[in-house]
Formats: C-alpha cells, sequence, structure tokens
C-alpha cells in the first residue's frame, strides 16, 4: 500500500509538477478546443496557445506572489 | 517536418538530465565504489530502454489524433512545468540547480553509509545511488523521446538524438572526473520547456481537431512566440522582490550557485 501510495505520488510529480493549476487549464482549453472545433464548427487554433500562455504568467505570478513556490 | 528539431529537442533535454545523472555517478564511483556504481547505471539503462522498446511501439498502435491530443496534453504540461521552474531560477526566485554543492552533498552521505553487500552487488549503497539516479534522471529523457518520436512517427530519430547527448556528457564527465557544473542547465531547461510547451500546444490542439494556419509552418510562429512571451514574463519578474538565491540571465548559468533538492 505504501508502495502504491508512492508510486501515485512519484506520478503526480512527474506529469503535473508543482502547480496542478497549470495542468487543469491546459486540460480545459483543450476540451473547449475540441468542442468549438468538433460541435460549433470554430477552427479556434488561438485558444490553446492564449490558455498555455496565461496559465504560464498566472502560475507565475502565483509563485512570486507570495511565500509558497 | 524535418527530423532536425526533433533530435535537437531530445538532445538537448537528455544532455541535461545526463549532466545530473553523472553527478551521482560520479559521487558515488569516487567515494564509494565503482564496480557496483557502473552495475546500477547498466541495470538502470537496460530498464530505460526496456520502456523505450516497449511503449514506443505500442503508443504508436492509438488512431494519431488520439495520440496528439493526449501526448501534446501532457508534454504542454511538462513543457510549462520545466519553463516555470527555469523562469523562476532565471530570475532569482527559485534557487539555481548547482551540481558542484549536490556532488558535495552526495559525497557526504555516501562517505556515512555502511558497506553492505547483497548477492553479486558488492556494495549496495553505491548500487542503488546509481541506479536511482540514472532511472529517474533518465524518465523524464525517455518520456520526451517516446511523445516526440512518436508523434513524428520517427523514434529512431529521438533515440539517436538521446544516445548523443548520453555519449558527449559521458565522455566529457570521465575526461572532468568532475561533476559538470559550467554547462548552463536553467539556459538548456528553459530551452527545452519552450520546446516541449510549444510542440504540445501544437499536437494538442491538432488532436483536438483544429487545423493550423499553413499547417506544420506555424510552428516557425508558435515556438518564437513561446519564447518572446516566457522572455517577457522573465524581465518582469525581475523586478520583483527576490526570496531565494540571486537570478542568473537565462542564456548563461553561473558555475556555482545555491543548492536545491530538486532537478
Amino acid at each position: 500500500m505504501r508502495r502504491l501510495r508512492s508510486i501515485g505520488a512519484f506520478a503526480y510529480d512527474f506529469v503535473i509538477g508543482d502547480d496542478w493549476r497549470v495542468a487543469a487549464v491546459v486540460v480545459a482549453a483543450l476540451a473547449l478546443t475540441a468542442v468549438l472545433a468538433h460541435v460549433a464548427g470554430v477552427n479556434a487554433w488561438w485558444l490553446l496557445p492564449a490558455c498555455v500562455l496565461a496559465a504560464l504568467g498566472w502560475s507565475l505570478r502565483r509563485a512570486t506572489a507570495g511565500p509558497r513556490t | 517536418m524535418t527530423a532536425l528539431p526533433l533530435v535537437l529537442t531530445v538532445f538537448v533535454a537528455c544532455a541535461v538530465e545526463a549532466v545530473e545523472a553523472l553527478t551521482i555517478v560520479l559521487a558515488a564511483g569516487l567515494s564509494r565504489q565503482w564496480r557496483s556504481t557502473f552495475q546500477g547505471m547498466a541495470v538502470a539503462l537496460v530498464v530505460l530502454a526496456a520502456v523505450v522498446a516497449v511503449l514506443g511501439p505500442t503508443i504508436t498502435l492509438l488512431p494519431l489524433s488520439v495520440l496528439r491530443l493526449v501526448v501534446g496534453a501532457l508534454l504542454a504540461i511538462f513543457g510549462l512545468q520545466w519553463l516555470r521552474k527555469a523562469i523562476l531560477r532565471a530570475t532569482g526566485h527559485k534557487a539555481l540547480h548547482d551540481e558542484a554543492s549536490a556532488y558535495l552533498r552526495e559525497v557526504a552521505a555516501a562517505k556515512a553509509a555502511a558497506t553492505v553487500r547483497k548477492r553479486w552487488v558488492s556494495d549496495w549503497y553505491a548500487f542503488t545511488l546509481s541506479f536511482k539516479g540514472v532511472l529517474l534522471e533518465g524518465l523524464e529523457v525517455v518520456f520526451i523521446v517516446i511523445t516526440f518520436g512518436d508523434n513524428q512517427r520517427d523514434l529512431g530519430a529521438a533515440v539517436i538524438g538521446a544516445a548523443i547527448a548520453v555519449a558527449v556528457v559521458a565522455a566529457t564527465g570521465v575526461a572532468a572526473r568532475a561533476p559538470l557544473a559550467r554547462v548552463p542547465e536553467n539556459a538548456m531547461k528553459f530551452a527545452v520547456g519552450i520546446m516541449l510547451t510549444s510542440f504540445g500546444t501544437f499536437w494538442g490542439a491538432e488532436g483536438a481537431g483544429v487545423s493550423w494556419p499553413g499547417s506544420d509552418a506555424a510552428l516557425l510562429a508558435l515556438v518564437p512566440a513561446v519564447a518572446l512571451v516566457s522572455l517577457g514574463y522573465t524581465a518582469l519578474l525581475r523586478q520583483r522582490p527576490r526570496g531565494v538565491g540571486r537570478p542568473a540571465p537565462v542564456a548563461q548559468q553561473p558555475a556555482a550557485q545555491q543548492e536545491v533538492p530538486s532537478s
């Protein structure tokens, strides 16, 4: 059980890293892009780059604003 | 798209991780015993090669759109991690990774540990230190090799990029017989972070059903855009009060800085 937990913690740290919000923004932006492309027929190629760069800025701002990094 | 960006990205990413693995291997070998250190390194390399050999071809069985969606998302998240860390270090908000102090820390721990023999390994501490160091640093490289190689349908080129990087770092380490503290790790991580984020964004959006203006040529705009915005964030953060370490230019990292526990 302890080994499973440590493997899970390693996988989380490996993929998600220090700020889970960045991963959440990327996944949400991809989902919205897919919905726009397949349901609304909008070729929203600009959405993911905009969200990715905004997420980076947000994460950096959070990391440098308070005691947490 | 040619294989050159693929090989270069994997080469730089692999070189960064190989420098960190070399520090651990040197600490184990010079302070403990080379035989067990090499055994640990060899077993770790076999495990990493097996992961590439099994996962690499298996993932290509997925439809390209699914592969690009999943791998693009993972690469973008992974790349943003590297980029975030590199920017925080470049602006002094996080201490720089320092191979010299990491080496001294590992040597001190290795000298304090007792020698235990287990089966065919005469020094279990040296074996596990070397095995864990090479495996953990290598896993990030394996991830990049598989995701880039499979997406480009050119796993061989990605493996070649990684192999050249390991060979160059190992040869330099053998010649220097010291941790490669002067390698500009942070600048390399910054560059790789830009590439991973750009390619992840490109493939992820394609997998989600988007058609990029200009097709693959869109990368020629996307990569500089990510780089410019990242440099902009770096410039902005340099003006904010800092808590840890001192800033280093993105293009150049000093040899000795404060130590940090993470890579």
